[in-house]
């Protein structure tokens, strides 16, 4: 009301504002609540928020470089992309002359090596030799090694004097500088991680519908039938949950390789013969069978609450109204429980595009996901700052498409259970 | 009333039987005729039948035995979206993603109706439940009263010629639910068309209703007029279940014509109207209403007076509960109206009760 709102604040019987005194009188509730929520606070701090700040800031942090060759990062502080003169050739000298000393000469040709490949070996001879070399510097280095006068190793340590870089997030979607600074594309048959990543997508939203297709009637019996029969139903839908990941993939080989049970029927009643072989693992194929059963409890649970509220009368209504049964699942089923297809779609997607041990064991090279390359990353090739990168890229797609949820249906409205 | 002859029944239950599991009937060999334009009530206790009865007419269960007519057409083997039956459903079944208007549009939609068509027909329907202005919220929005008012305008909309309403007002509160009472009854009056009414609730069935069927345990007990039903129950059921009842357990002595001499416990004798078919020396079960016991405390005549002790007086403004004990039976309640000058009443004392043997049934035994 606009006329209670002009008037003078609320006051006690005390004179003290009634904000005031409300704030005070709930203030002791307040904190026993905050202090009930605390540790779950502290632990979601320390096991996600600061993990993920560190990949974020690992993917553009840039100091193996720039804190080891502190006469570098001066030089090109000063110079900028002027040509290198003496002072720069001296100063490479220093810089590695300490780092051998320091045992770290190894570490700056690693991340040399990330943009310009072959440089690694480059610096660790020549820092072998940096101890005895005299001025000139320029003519030693090139005595040393004729690649010292690339322009583009020099533009490669100009951006690595940085301490933050876009590089990673640039090779993450197949990008690179060229000498001048300027982004393009890597070599046609390096390009590997926009296709990886348009598999990812492509896959994951198959999966997330075929899930929706398999999942909807059963969730819909799940709902429906008496309790008994549905308690039974319920344990069959949970029981793959119960029973390790590991296991069910495996299961999935055992079904579906060239030798496996699903091929040995098939040309048993002489569908197919013994040449004709499917292959249905170790391509896109595997990937999307055995994601798709291993997420289908993601659908069926959210599907489930919902339809579980859908009372029957509305059918019967529609039914005495005139509609079809058709027109009946059409108009007045299907839009109710479109919160539970959305918390069940966007819950399989998400969960798909992140998925790594089934795709890393039936994926074979066609069927692999982009959570399998940053692995690679992590675990052999030992480029966190790149498999941060690429994490950092799903994360955001993921929040997107969240987002996209959000204004096309309302996250209000999604319903987990 | 509607005449229910049988060339011109609207709705025939013929011989209808049901059973869910195949080993227990819940609806034995029912038998009845609705005529057009009429109101019935089924009413019953839960699970005698009647909402099983509801259901297989508008087609969501199908009769396990016999045949349903509507028009004089089987309908059996007729899905229920083309059977052309108005429901109104104990939630109202509203469609809660649609507003009051797209609801109410909905049966003229599958039904293919012009676009024009369907706002007038809409607004018709509003108007008549009193929302006209209502049409653009949700059910939700609506409170219990005005969601009720949209079921009933939802069920209607469409011209049915045959409306049926599973205890449609249980959700309400008291006082809502009087007034829907007659809203609803008007609307019948109005519209000329077949009602058929479940409810467990005897007092709604009694002022709604042309015509009341009783069900128990499977069974119509008793189908006649709101009256006739309170009036002159054929059966100790029908005597329980409609109104409140006095009880008193006896054997038939002598039996003439309509009367009969009943001897009660006491070893006195008593008349009664003859009921059921049985014999001289049956047991049988005596049924007066409260508001028909007459009372005398001092030397007024009260024909065939037996005597009574007063166990609790309870005041109720208009007219004093009395219970008494009479006959072996403690919970004999009267009802004395509260006019001036009626007669003074003590606990403890004992008064003269009798009654107009018309007013006394001696119906089947009931063992309870």
């Amino acid at each position: 009301m606009p006329e209670a709102r002009t008037a003078a604040p609320l006051r006690t019987a005390d004179g003290v504002p009634l904000k005031t005194a409300l704030a005070r009188a709930q203030r002791r509730a307040k904190w026993r609540a905050a202090g009930l929520v605390l540790p779950l606070l502290l632990f979601i701090l320390a096991s996600f928020v600061i993990p993920i700040g560190q990949m974020l800031f690992r993917s553009v942090s840039n100091d193996e470089f720039s804190s080891h060759m502190p006469h570098m990062v001066a030089w090109f502080a000063e110079n900028g992309d002027a040509e290198p003169d003496d002072a720069a050739w001296e100063a490479l000298v220093l810089d590695l002359r300490q780092a051998r000393e320091d045992r770290t000469i190894g570490l700056i040709g690693t991340r040399v090596n990330y943009e310009l490949s072959g440089t690694r070996s480059l610096f660790t001879s020549t820092a072998r030799k940096a101890e005895d070399m005299e001025p000139p510097y320029r003519e030693a280095l090139l005595d040393a090694d004729e690649d010292w006068a690339d322009p583009e190793l020099w533009g490669v340590m100009r951006r690595a004097s940085s301490p933050y870089t876009d590089a990673f997030y640039l090779a993450a979607v197949d990008r690179t500088r060229d000498a001048t600074g300027s982004v393009e594309m890597v070599d046609e048959n390096r390009q590997v991680y926009v296709a990886i990543f348009w598999r990812t997508l492509v896959l994951s939203v198959t999966i997330a519908l075929l899930c929706l297709l398999l999942g909807y009637p059963i969730a819909h019996l799940l709902a429906t039938l008496p309790m008994r029969y549905s308690n039974l139903l319920m344990i069959l839908v949970l029981l793959p949950f119960w029973t390790s990941l590991l296991v069910r993939t495996t299961s999935w080989m055992v079904l579906l390789q060239s030798q496996g049970v699903v091929n040995d029927v098939l040309v048993w009643i002489g569908i197919i013969g013994e040449d004709g072989r499917i292959q249905m693992m170790y391509n896109q194929a595997g990937t999307v069978i055995a994601m798709t059963h291993i997420l289908l409890p993601f659908m069926i649970l959210p599907l489930y609450s919902v339809m579980r509220t859908i009372p029957p009368s509305y059918a019967r209504a529609a039914r005495s109204l005139g509609a079809t049964s058709w027109t009946t699942f059409r108009r007045i089923y299907l839009p109710q429980t479109v919160p539970g297809m959305g918390a069940g779609i966007l819950l399989v997607f998400i969960l798909a595009v992140g998925y790594y041990i089934t795709p890393a064991l039936v994926g074979g090279t066609t069927g692999t996901l982009i959570s399998n390359l940053i692995a690679f990353h992590m675990q052999e090739s030992h480029n966190w700052s790149l498999a941060a990168a690429l994490a950092g890229i799903l994360l955001a797609a993921v929040l997107l498409l969240y987002w996209l949820y959000d204004r096309l249906v309302g996250i209000d409205n999604m319903k987990l259970g | 009333m509607a005449n229910t002859s049988a060339q011109d029944a609207f709705v025939e239950f013929d011989h209808v039987q049901k059973s869910y599991d195949g080993e227990t009937l819940v609806v034995k060999d029912l038998q009845l005729r609705i005529g057009k334009g009429e109101f019935l009530t089924m009413l019953g206790p839960s699970g005698s039948g009647k909402t099983t009865c509801l259901m297989m007419l508008a087609g969501f269960e199908t009769a396990t035995n016999g045949e349903i007519y509507l028009n004089r057409k089987p309908i059996n083997n007729v899905a229920p979206h083309k059977r052309g039956i108005g429901m109104v459903f104990q939630n109202y079944a509203l469609f809660p993603h649609m507003t009051v208007a797209e609801n109410l549009a909905f049966p003229l939609q599958v039904r293919g109706l012009s676009k024009a068509d369907q706002q007038a027909k809409v607004q018709r329907a509003l108007d008549m439940v009193e929302l006209s202005a209502m049409g653009g919220r949700r059910p939700a929005q609506l409170s219990g009263g005005q969601q009720q008012r949209v079921a009933v305008a939802r069920a209607l909309v469409f011209e049915p010629d045959l409306v049926l309403m599973d205890e449609p007002l249980g959700a309400l509160d008291k006082q809502l639910r009087e007034q829907m009472q007659y809203e609803i009854k008007h609307i019948h009056e109005s519209l000329g068309v077949t009602v058929v009414y479940v409810t467990h609730d005897q007092s709604e069935a009694l002022t709604m209703s042309d015509r009341i069927a009783v069900f128990n345990d499977g069974r119509i007990q008793q189908l006649s007029t709101p009256e006739a039903l309170y009036e002159r129950p054929e059966n100790s059921f029908v005597a329980q279940f409609i109104g409140e009842n006095n009880r008193i357990d006896g054997k038939i002595r002598e039996i003439h014509g309509n009367a009969c001499a009943v001897e009660i416990p006491g070893g006195l004798t008593v008349q009664a109207t003859h009921v059921q078919g049985a014999g001289a020396g049956a047991p049988t079960t005596l049924s007066i209403r409260p508001e028909r016991v007459l009372m005398s405390a001092g030397d007024q005549p009260v024909p065939g007076a037996i005597d009574g002790r007063i166990e609790e007086l309870i005041y109720h403004g208009d007219h004093i509960r009395v219970r008494m004990s009479v006959a072996g039976n403690p919970n004999f309640v009267v009802k004395v109206t509260n006019r001036q000058g009626h007669q003074p009443l003590a606990e403890g004392s004992t008064v003269k009760v009798g009654w107009d043997p018309a007013d006394c049934r001696a119906l089947d035994p009931m063992s309870a």
